[in-house]
């Protein structure tokens, strides 16, 4: 059944919720719930099909299951993924002591949201600030600014700031026009050039789109590091923090101001940032960043062994040209 | 005094013979050229259609260059019609006489160049089948709402100012043409007849047009100094290197009215080659226009000096990164050759009254016209590739960017649209403002013949007061501009 070409499926539940319109629509929706089908009217990527006994008239249908799925664990409606949790200020520490460039975090994320391997959503950058200071990691998400420049320039609101300070993209608004790319003064953005693959579309089929979720992902849009909204109402940690094996990421509220990382060790929050001089990244841009840096001071690793040529893929630009250009307030 | 009347008519009559002449002729030339242009707007329409099936990715654009040539080309052409406000609106409210044969081409070129250069973001949307979202959930603080903004007044604002001065034109031709026979022909009088709004040229309707055309003239200067503005801000409301800068503005609408410009001079050089109308453009017109283009060469690299020279002094270091690129890095060569060869090379040619000739001055134009393109990619791509964080560990294709064929097709299919549209208007419309060059030479006439207007005018103000019928003198309002042919 996995094999069956969309349109197929596609004309399938058109005419399924056709003659069951017709019919009067009284489905099992106890069970099965159709009326979200009928609501949501847009056609969903379509994984797997499943048949369905119609119960008006007895007929047998195909039907995607991820109609099926997503109301079976809905994701929180539009409004709410716009408004974000009430009461919260979502934060992430991340302590450049203790980052030794492993990417497992990325690793994660990529994993967590169904990323190709060229999207990094949380990078793990090798920095040298100057030739004479000693290089270090600086694994970067979003940093989910409380002035986003990105949001401003957005024409039709398609990304957008919450109360719980987390900036989302809602790609079914997005026309793609990538303001929000050219305002991201961190390069945080990542555009969808072309359809998602195949294999992702399969990995994902049945899951519905919300903000919060990120995926599925549709061509023509905007993607970027969500703080996984999705795993913090289900009282989870991001996927980048939880799989961190160092413990240099910490996620928390700063309303409560307190701090998680992967061992679940909880810290102050105030209390960490004063004892390490935490900081935020370019400052002087103005953005708000809540993401905060630990300067990289007594390192859990030997600094030297970085070898910042070897990280530069790409032989054909000299990007390590580029390494000390950020200027890293400090 | 009758005999210079009777002058009057007849160089009357050769101006409208010799506007009118180049209409609906249809050459093989122009039938091989409008061949040639199709073919290259079919060939754009199917690589756009590639790209909307597939995506932008079908282009070189990627995650850091994430805008490029179309949006270079957006604010090139968005630059270009502003050649239409400069001649016609600024050389009217001055009252430049010699401006009277090149309005109506400077003002089709606005026209055209806005068509195109409205299309190019949408070109470059991601998702353009959700264009009704700007409307459904716009947000007027986003720059580009701004331009969309900006850019329909102000396309809505020159299509007036075109069509405005077509009214007489457009009865003239209505009146003059008498051979209905063809199905073609028949169209041709259908339009001719709605364009011209039943236009009699009647006191009031004279006096009407020229109302409407004050107004519109003074109305349409901010309107296009607006529209490049707020192009230049979704670039300047960035934090970007290179594009944080507040002469943006400023530096936009000087770069628009410096190729717009010279772009009014190419089309004045084609017409007037390709329509024989050495008569009415002569070296004189170019030797005064290219006074204006040296002003605004001028200005411009004043701008430029602003835009380069102050972050190039301090060399702040995300700056000073693109800054070393565009002064001796990979970007140098093109950057230096569009310093000197399109702004300093252009001044120095322009500001001797030779290098105002014809020929020179054609070729400085096309000097400016591509310098200014190519600028206008210098001002986009380099910084894209200066972000803050480092270009690091990413496909090679991200970290250079030139466009590929899908960007140039589709690019070329624009410019061809705009020469389409362009040769198409020339041959349905006049491509000179009949009445305004008639009016012109009445005006001289008057001069000539020590005709004083106004004393005239006054009297034939008084009589009609008073209620007498004086036969009309006043050659500008009250001698028939429209032959009555019915
Ligand atoms: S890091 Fe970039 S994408 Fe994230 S909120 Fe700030 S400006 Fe927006
Ligand atoms: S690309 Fe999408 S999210 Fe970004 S500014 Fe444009 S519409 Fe908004």
């Amino acid at each position: 059944m996995n094999d069956e070409k969309n349109e197929t499926s596609k004309t399938d539940r058109r005419d399924f919720l056709r003659k069951s319109l017709i019919t009067g629509g009284i489905l099992a929706s106890g069970v099965l719930g159709f009326e979200k089908v009928f609501s949501s009217g847009k056609p969903k990527d379509t994984g797997e099909k499943s048949l369905l006994v119609n119960p008006a008239n007895g007929k047998i249908y195909k039907a995607s299951s991820m109609n099926m799925e997503e109301v079976i664990t809905p994701p929180v409606s539009n409004e709410e993924s716009r408004k974000g949790i009430a009461g919260k200020k979502f934060i992430m520490v991340i302590d450049l002591a203790k980052c030794d460039g492993c990417k497992k975090c990325t690793e994660a994320c990529q994993a967590m949201h169904y990323t190709e391997s060229d999207r990094e959503w949380i990078k793990v950058f090798t920095m040298k600030d100057a030739d004479t200071t000693a290089p270090y990691y600086f694994p970067k998400p979003c940093f989910h600014c409380d002035n986003p420049p990105c949001t401003k320039v957005c024409p039709v609101g398609a990304t957008f700031k919450r109360q719980d300070g987390i900036v989302l993209i809602d790609n079914e608004r997005c026309i793609g026009c990538r303001s929000c790319m050219a305002a991201c003064p961190y390069s945080t953005r990542f555009f969808n050039w072309s359809h998602p693959s195949a294999q992702q579309t399969a990995s994902i089929g049945k899951m519905e789109y919300s903000p919060e979720r990120s995926v599925p992902r549709r061509m023509g849009t905007v993607e970027k590091c969500d703080f996984c909204p999705d795993m913090i109402r289900q009282g989870k940690m991001p996927a980048c923090v939880s799989s961190c094996p160092m413990d240099a990421l910490y996620f928390g509220d700063q309303n409560e101001d307190a701090v998680t990382n992967a061992s679940g060790n909880t810290v102050k929050l105030s209390q960490l940032l004063e004892d390490n001089s935490g900081y935020r990244h370019l400052e002087e841009l103005g953005t708000e960043p809540r993401v905060y840096y630990l300067a990289p001071k007594n390192r859990k690793y030997s600094a030297p062994d970085i070898k910042t040529v070897k990280k530069v893929k790409d032989k054909t630009k000299p990007s390590t040209e580029n390494m000390d250009m950020s200027p890293m307030p400090m | 005094m009758a005999t210079e009347k009777y002058n009057l008519k007849e160089e009357i009559e050769t101006v409208r013979e010799d506007c009118l002449r180049p209409t609906n002729h249809w050459g093989t030339n122009t039938k091989v050229w409008i061949g040639c242009l199709v073919v290259v707007i079919i060939w754009g329409v199917y690589c756009y259609i590639n790209q909307l099936r597939n995506g932008l990715g079908v282009t070189a654009m990627r995650n850091y260059v994430s805008w490029g040539l179309y949006i270079s080309t957006f604010v090139f052409f968005i630059g270009i019609s502003h050649s239409g406000t400069l001649v016609s609106a600024i050389l009217r409210i001055t009252k430049q006489e010699w401006r009277r044969p090149i309005t109506r081409s400077a003002e089709l070129l606005t026209f055209v160049s806005l068509c195109f250069g409205g299309i190019m973001p949408i070109i470059d949307l991601g998702r353009p089948d959700r264009l009704a979202n700007l409307v459904i959930h716009g947000r007027i603080q986003s720059p580009l709402m701004w331009d969309i903004i900006s850019i329909c007044t102000y396309f809505t604002g020159s299509t007036v100012f075109l069509f405005l001065p077509m009214i007489p034109d457009m009865a003239l031709c209505r009146d003059r043409l008498k051979d209905t026979t063809t199905r073609f022909n028949k169209f041709r009088k259908w339009l001719y007849t709605k364009m011209a709004l039943g236009w009699k040229g009647t006191k009031e309707q004279w006096h009407m047009l020229e109302k409407s055309m004050t107004i519109m003239t003074i109305v349409i200067i901010p309107v296009a100094v607006s529209v490049h503005t707020v192009v230049s801000y979704i670039f300047a409301m960035t934090l970007r290197p290179g594009w944080d800068s507040t002469v943006f503005g400023p530096y936009f609408v000087a770069g628009a009215l410096y190729s717009g410009s010279a772009c009014v001079i190419l089309g004045m050089a084609a017409f007037r080659r390709l329509y024989h109308l050495e008569k009415y453009i002569t070296p004189r017109h170019f030797d005064l226009i290219g006074r204006v283009v040296l002003a605004l060469t001028l200005i411009y690299a004043y701008l430029n000096l602003n835009e380069y020279w102050i972050p190039a002094y301090k060399m702040a270091t995300a700056e000073g990164h693109l800054l070393t690129d565009l002064f001796y890095g990979s970007y140098s060569k093109v950057f230096w050759t569009c310093q000197f060869g399109t702004v300093l090379l252009p001044i120095i040619v322009m500001s001797f009254p030779k290098g105002r000739k014809i020929t020179p001055l054609v070729i400085t134009c096309i000097f400016i016209a591509a310098g200014a393109w190519v600028k206008r990619y210098l001002i986009v791509v380099p910084t894209l590739l200066h972000p803050y964080m480092p270009i690091q560990e990413v496909p090679g294709t991200w970290s250079t960017y030139f466009p590929n064929y899908v960007e140039f097709s589709v690019t070329a299919a624009c410019l061809a649209g705009i020469f389409l549209v362009i040769t198409l208007f020339a041959k349905m419309f006049p491509m000179m403002a009949v009445w305004e060059v008639e009016e012109g030479i009445e005006l001289e006439h008057d001069r000539l013949t020590a005709i004083d207007l106004k004393k005239e005018r006054e009297i034939a103000a008084a009589a009609e007061s008073n209620g007498e019928l004086l036969k009309p003198i006043e050659p500008k309002i009250i001698t028939p501009l429209i032959p009555s042919t019915k």
